[in-house]
């Protein structure tokens, strides 16, 4: 669960012990911003700020960086990040019914959070694991050989687990 | 028969997904259970991913029997069957199909046989000797020139003999140099690099460390996407465990030559595989290409000398020097020496990796290691190359795989990307598909490429959407002309293949869409409709049971119908119905 991220006293000097992994240049931006988002699942306004202080770095260079790349978040998720392949060996065994199909189940379109904030689901390009397609990855699971059936089973089962 | 010594379980990413972390801990219970003393261990990734979870047992004088398709009830019949009573579970074996017979394993030559955690498994199998043997025998310049003579091109694409890069970089001056591992592995439908990194890090580590001595460098970094987890985790283990045992660091090896290797993990921009672009991430900026001369090789990170080679170039490097120049450019052709590993994927039968001698024909591929396509369905053509590369249709299935037959199709060598289509695959939409892809990833920075790249999908998106008109052919392909020649970097140059082959090996798609607004291959939604056959319906409910959108309900009549107004066209009623009444128009 990504922890909340609040200006007390505690919480920045989590940041700071993050931010001193890595020397204070521009050139550690990337790596900074990957620490940040690892450890509270996206890159808070607030944090994007402490790391362009931290790095030496106009803020408006850090925020190009963060939204230029596409593993960089900058909203919270929910609780389990659910990503979705979409490369090519997914997209022609039928990604695009999964993914629709994911979207009806959860009431959400990809891009967004379940209003119980449980869920997030994303479209990835390739998650590299082509010939169990179609594929998608649950927090650092891989789930190959999808169909609409299996993914619903395995998403109750996440379900299940975050009520016990 | 020989007592069974070890189990080997394989434990690449593929092998994960697919389960075999539950068989693995099910083996250790049972076998600890029945007392035997077996060592199990985690292999990498042999290939045949289309059987996993796959296990191997293995006795005292090294057979192996493989076993496929391992669930967990399995494990105590293989234990009590094969491993106490010595009989091998034959049904559970998995049969001869001819997938090794054809391929030459240079790159691939350990994955799914030693666990690549372990440093020794890897030394065991002639691991950094050739390390060793280039620290002792031969200087920079016979490297290079061993490289050179060998043949070796560049494995990520572009296809740069890499002896004469390496060249470029040695004679540039020092001490500053760079050697970067490529390992950003973006094309999807690809995961060539990614097998490699999880089932043999230890030879990409020896490649990269012969490479650096070759041009002089003291400072390697590779830059591996952050999708592979565990692939930088075994990187991780294996870099600390070869600077332990002497192969990094200060004076390896007692000689004069240091060589330090750092991670750096990629953020998710397909752009960043190309030279300049990976040099700017690493940096911390946007990852945008520049404009070359200057070359890396000249003036790369942090502006010094620097030399960018992917994965299987590097992994080739040990095997070249142990094995002479001689005998790798024995296999492959005249202009390929070598061997290629592809990543086999789509509708084929045996989906996985394998490793071929260069100029082996698209058919031998597909048919005598692939398997052929699923469920007996018509070859239509490969993908090859990712969404820089192109569809080569199945009547040129006899094209030997080299460089330049590839290149002559119209599509890319590529980094190893091969996606089988069938009958079933809608070339309209399969090119969509790829332009949505590079569309996104164009980094901005070349005007042809920003736009035209979104013009060529809104076209493609209208044309599946059964709105193109006759003109969108001949616009799509002058507008692909324009973005090719005027990109400055090979995403630019390459993201129009997908529509350049296809118009021109499949035109006739793109005219019965515009045209009859029909799509054959009945993928692309707006051309197509679902209908209850009223004579084959038992009215038995499934498909109303299934619909999501309540489309389906009691015709008139004995039988189901389905409310056009209302159907979303998800197919799930399609694939329910027992009895095939329901048609796709």
């Amino acid at each position: 669960m990504p922890h909340s991220d609040s200006s007390i006293t505690g919480v920045s000097n989590e940041v700071d012990k993050l931010l001193h992994l890595f020397a204070p240049f521009p050139a550690s931006v990337i790596p900074l911003l990957q620490e940040i988002q690892g450890h509270y699942g996206y890159i808070s306004e607030t944090n994007l700020t402490r790391v362009a202080t931290y790095a030496h770095a106009p803020k408006s260079t850090v925020y190009s960086v963060a939204t230029f790349y596409s593993q960089f978040r900058l909203t919270r998720p929910g609780k389990y990040l659910i990503r979705i392949c979409q490369g090519t060996a997914c997209h022609v065994l039928g990604a695009n019914s999964i993914c629709e199909h994911l979207e009806e189940q959860l009431g959400v379109k990809v891009g967004e959070t379940t209003g119980d904030g449980l869920f997030t689901l994303e479209s990835v390009r390739c998650l590299g694991c082509c010939s169990l397609a179609p594929v998608m990855m649950i927090r650092d699971e891989t789930y190959g050989r999808l169909t609409r059936g299996r993914a619903d089973t395995i998403i109750d089962a996440y379900r299940n687990r975050a009520e016990k | 028969m020989s007592r069974v010594t070890e189990v080997w379980v394989g434990l690449a990413t593929c092998g994960v997904a697919a389960g075999a972390e539950l068989v693995y801990s099910t083996f250790e219970s049972s076998l600890a259970k029945h007392n035997l003393p077996v060592t199990m261990k985690r292999v990498g990734c042999i290939g045949m991913c289309y059987n996993e979870p796959l296990v191997d047992v293995v006795t005292a004088d090294e057979n192996r029997f493989t076993y496929g398709h391992v669930c967990p009830e399995d494990v105590e019949r293989i234990v009590t069957e094969h491993i106490l009573n010595g009989q091998p579970v034959n049904e559970l074996l998995i049969p001869a199909d001819g997938f090794f017979e054809h391929q030459v394993r240079i790159v691939l030559e350990n994955c799914g046989l030693i666990d690549p955690e372990v440093l020794e498994e890897y030394q065991r199998h002639d691991g950094y000797k050739a390390l060793q043997r280039v620290l002792s025998e031969l200087t920079p310049a016979e490297v290079i020139e061993e490289i050179k003579s060998s043949g070796l091109r560049g494995r990520g694409g572009a296809g740069f003999p890499t002896g004469v890069k390496w060249g470029f970089a040695a004679r540039e001056p020092g001490p500053e140099k760079f050697l970067v591992c490529n390992a950003d592995e973006g094309d999807p439908g690809a995961f060539m690099d990614r097998s490699v990194l999880e089932g043999d890090p230890h030879r990409v580590i020896e490649g990269m460390i012969i490479a650096a001595y070759a041009i002089g460098a003291p400072h390697g970094y590779i830059y591996v996407r952050a999708e592979y987890p565990m692939a930088i985790k075994r990187l991780k283990k294996a870099i600390a465990a070869a600077d332990q045992a002497g192969f990094l660091g200060e004076n390896i090896l007692g000689s004069d030559f240091s060589f330090e290797i750092k991670i750096k993990t990629g953020a998710g921009a397909f752009v960043c595989g190309e030279e300049t672009a990976l040099i700017a991430s690493i940096e911390g900026k946007r990852g945008t290409p520049r404009r070359r001369p200057p070359y890396p090789a000249v003036s790369g990170l942090w502006g010094r000398p620097t030399n960018i080679n992917n994965v299987e170039t590097l992994a080739n490097i040990p095997w070249i020097i142990r094995h002479g120049a001689k005998e790798f450019a024995h296999y492959g052709t005249e202009d390929s020496r070598g061997t290629k590993v592809f990543a086999l994927a789509g509708k084929i039968n045996h989906s996985g990796l394998i490793e071929v001698p260069m100029g082996m024909s698209i058919k031998e591929i597909v048919f005598d290691i692939g398997g052929g396509v699923r469920e007996n369905k018509k070859f239509k053509a490969v993908q090859i190359g990712g969404p820089s590369g192109g569809c080569i249709p199945a009547k040129l299935a006899d094209v030997p795989v080299d460089y330049k037959s590839i290149t002559q199709t119209g599509a890319i060598m590529g980094s190893g990307g091969l996606i089988v289509l069938d009958e079933d695959t809608c070339m309209v939409d399969i090119t969509r598909f790829f332009l949505d892809f590079t569309q996104k990833e164009s980094c901005g920075k070349c005007t042809f490429c920003r736009i035209g790249t979104k013009r060529m999908l809104e076209t493609l998106t209208r044309i599946c959407d059964g709105k193109g008109v006759p003109e969108d052919v001949a616009n799509l392909i002058e507008l692909a002309n324009k973005v090719k020649a005027y990109s400055l970097c090979g995403l630019g140059q390459t993201a129009p293949n997908p529509v350049l082959t296809t118009t021109k090996y499949f035109r006739n798609e793109y005219d019965t869409h515009i045209i009859d607004k029909s799509c054959q291959a009945h993928v692309c939604k707006a051309l197509i409709y679902y209908e209850i056959d009223p004579s084959a319906c038992k009215n038995c409910r499934l498909c109303t049971k299934q619909c999501p959108a309540q489309a389906i309900s009691q015709g008139e009549g004995d039988h189901q119908e389905i409310d056009q107004s209302v159907c979303i066209k998800c197919g799930q009623c399609y694939e329910v119905c027992p009895f095939g009444a329901i048609t796709i128009q």
